[in-house]
């Protein structure tokens, strides 16, 4: 049996192609491999083209390109008319999108369009013989994780958890550039990306990021963050933040950890003065390290804690700032 | 302005979670079940908007078993004029494209100018049900929103990206979904309790909305095939000492022995 093409989507924002978007691209080539079938990556936008090496490096045969002005920026219904187009016209078995802000707000309208199945935020994913995909992925925030699967309906149509999958460079060449066109014309787009403003400082996401220091609670007054800010900036890490600090409106939204928040896996995250609630443990405990400093010994963020200090975190905190911080300049 | 709402029905977020013998399921005894957090956020932007133009009708609508009429009731006692209950108790385990279709056919009959929901309901995390009933309806969506203006038949909406804001600009009628930071949402009154009391709850099966119950079978599109509990930690260690030994003891564990700085 013929194996289905897989199609990776790959996500460009400013005519950069990030990581997670690598991580689909490898992991295609990884479910194709066993099988002899074929990665074809999709970017959208003028200079998509422009990708064909590190795409190709990644795994991918094909770059199809739509090059239209009108894709420069997010345009939902374009981007997923023009996904689908491509899935349906090059045969494709398998979808996959990054779980990224876009790759989650597009797969699932791709999928009603192809009036076929949507798994989203998968921690692992496999392609079984018979083409069906099946998965692992985090369920109530991360306090269960649920086999899923679609045996039936193609193509399966899925989202990959950032920072979950490996993004191999193979040594491959350039992937072969195709340009596609546009499956919505710009005067029949009804919504689109007017702009995108980023924050002064630009700072790192939590959902993209490897290290995260967060504040809660323990931090007393929002001026504090500070101390979490520094020892963030000091191990090159993202600011993260309680539930209840967020509402208190010490720090934005984007910022919160936990269910209602962040559902996040970084190599290391560091709690300083959260109590760790259900919700907030939910969402960070698949770390792979974690450390928790708090003045309550009895606070249940210990029992998750790789490494604990029970101690005033006034005090804690900037002696650690100031060791990573020459641990660092002694390389 | 007529909007309709879409609410789901879900375990509370403090739920500890326990699996069923089936092994797919939540075991859901003692669970209490709640409007999920993101819809209120969309319902409470539905009443701003219709109170702040002095008119117009907010419509909740919950695909689901008997039990979604208490979200539905919630609503209402937050101050939706009307509520429609798609009865199946098969939504409660369904796809994100069987929802988006339930809520499409009633979409479809009350054709509103505006149809908000949560950005996903709390439990299965999906985030499909809105993009996905945009693309049925051929409407245009934004998605995880945290500002929303209505103007002369468009809606300008923020919503937070990777380390930035985008700026969605789009016609109506939409599909917009909401995140959290959209508002604060109100508490029912007491006022509001007993009015719901009196407010129109009707419960419309799968054939009176025309939707084929066929696209409930199990196995279709999505299939959960089992669920499972996330490996416990293990409680570390408490580095002991003064601030300047565990510190230190932290940093050459941090470095020694999990290598992550």
């Amino acid at each position: 049996m013929a194996a289905g093409k897989i199609l990776a989507f790959v996500e460009r924002r400013d005519g950069q192609v990030k990581r997670p978007s690598l991580e689909v691209v490898s992991t295609a080539r990884s479910l194709a491999d066993p099988r002899g079938a074929e990665v074809e990556a999709v970017a959208l936008g003028p200079g998509a083209h422009g990708h064909a090496e590190s795409l190709g490096a990644h795994g991918a045969d094909r770059l199809l390109t739509a090059e239209d002005p009108h894709l420069e920026l997010y345009a939902p219904e374009a981007y997923a008319a023009t996904l689908a187009e491509v899935a349906r016209r090059r045969g494709a078995g398998v979808v996959l999108l990054p779980g990224t802000t876009m790759g989650r707000d597009l797969a699932p309208r791709v999928a009603a369009r192809l009036g076929t199945g949507c798994l989203s935020d998968l921690v692992e994913v496999e392609l079984a013989d018979d083409g069906t995909l099946r998965g692992r992925r985090p369920v109530y925030s991360g306090k269960a994780y649920a086999r899923v699967a679609i045996p039936r309906a193609r193509p399966a149509v899925a989202t990959l958890r950032p920072n979950v999958f490996p993004a191999a460079s193979r040594g491959r060449g350039p992937a072969e550039v195709v340009a596609v066109e546009s499956a919505l014309p710009a005067e029949r787009i009804r919504v689109r990306a007017a702009r995108v403003e980023r924050a002064v400082e630009q700072e790192l996401d939590v959902a993209e990021a490897s290290i995260i220091v967060s504040g809660g609670r323990g931090l007393k007054a929002p001026e504090n963050f500070s101390l979490v800010r520094d020892l963030a900036s000091a191990l090159g890490g993202a600011v993260g933040a309680s539930r209840a600090v967020v509402d208190e409106g010490w720090i934005p939204h984007a910022h919160q950890v936990g269910q209602t928040g962040k559902v996040v896996s970084p190599g290391l995250y560091v709690a300083c003065g959260i109590s760790g609630a259900i919700q907030h443990l939910a969402g960070m405990s698949t770390a792979r390290v974690i450390v928790a400093i708090n003045k309550d010994p009895d606070a249940p963020i210990f029992k998750v804690a790789d490494y604990g200090i029970v101690g005033d975190l006034f005090e804690v905190l900037p002696k650690l700032t100031r060791a990573i911080r020459d641990l660092k300049s002694e390389g | 302005m007529k909007i309709l709402v879409g609410i789901k029905h879900v375990p509370h977020t403090e739920t500890k979670i326990k699996i069923a013998a089936d092994g797919v399921s939540l075991d859901d005894s003692g669970v209490k079940m709640v409007v999920s957090p993101y819809d209120e956020y969309a319902l409470e932007e539905a009443l701003r908007i219709r109170d702040s133009r002095g008119g117009g009708e907010v419509v909740v609508v919950s695909a689901g078993g008997d039990g979604a009429q208490a979200s539905l009731r919630q609503g209402l006692a937050m101050g939706a004029d009307r509520a429609l209950l798609i009865k199946d108790a098969r939504y409660d385990r369904a796809d994100g494209l069987a929802r988006a279709r339930a809520l499409a056919a009633v979409a479809r009959s009350e054709k509103p100018d505006v149809i908000l929901l949560g950005k996903y309901g709390v439990g299965a995390d999906e985030n499909q049900t809105g993009a996905m009933l945009a693309e049925l309806l051929d409407l245009p969506h934004a998605g995880g929103i945290s500002a929303l203006d209505l103007a002369d038949g468009r809606f300008t909406a923020r919503r937070e990206i990777e380390g930035a804001v985008e700026i969605m600009e789009g016609t109506l009628p939409a599909v917009l979904t909401a995140d959290k930071g959209l508002n604060d949402p109100r508490y029912p009154s007491l006022k509001g309790i007993m009015a719901a009391k009196k407010k129109p709850l009707e419960v419309k099966t799968l054939e009176e909305l025309g939707l084929d119950p066929s696209d409930l079978a199990e196995g279709l599109r999505v299939v959960w095939e089992s669920l499972e509990l996330p490996a416990p930690r293990q409680a570390g260690r408490i580095l002991q000492g003064d601030a300047d030994e565990a510190v230190s003891e932290l940093v050459r564990l941090l470095r020694e022995q999990a290598r992550v700085v």
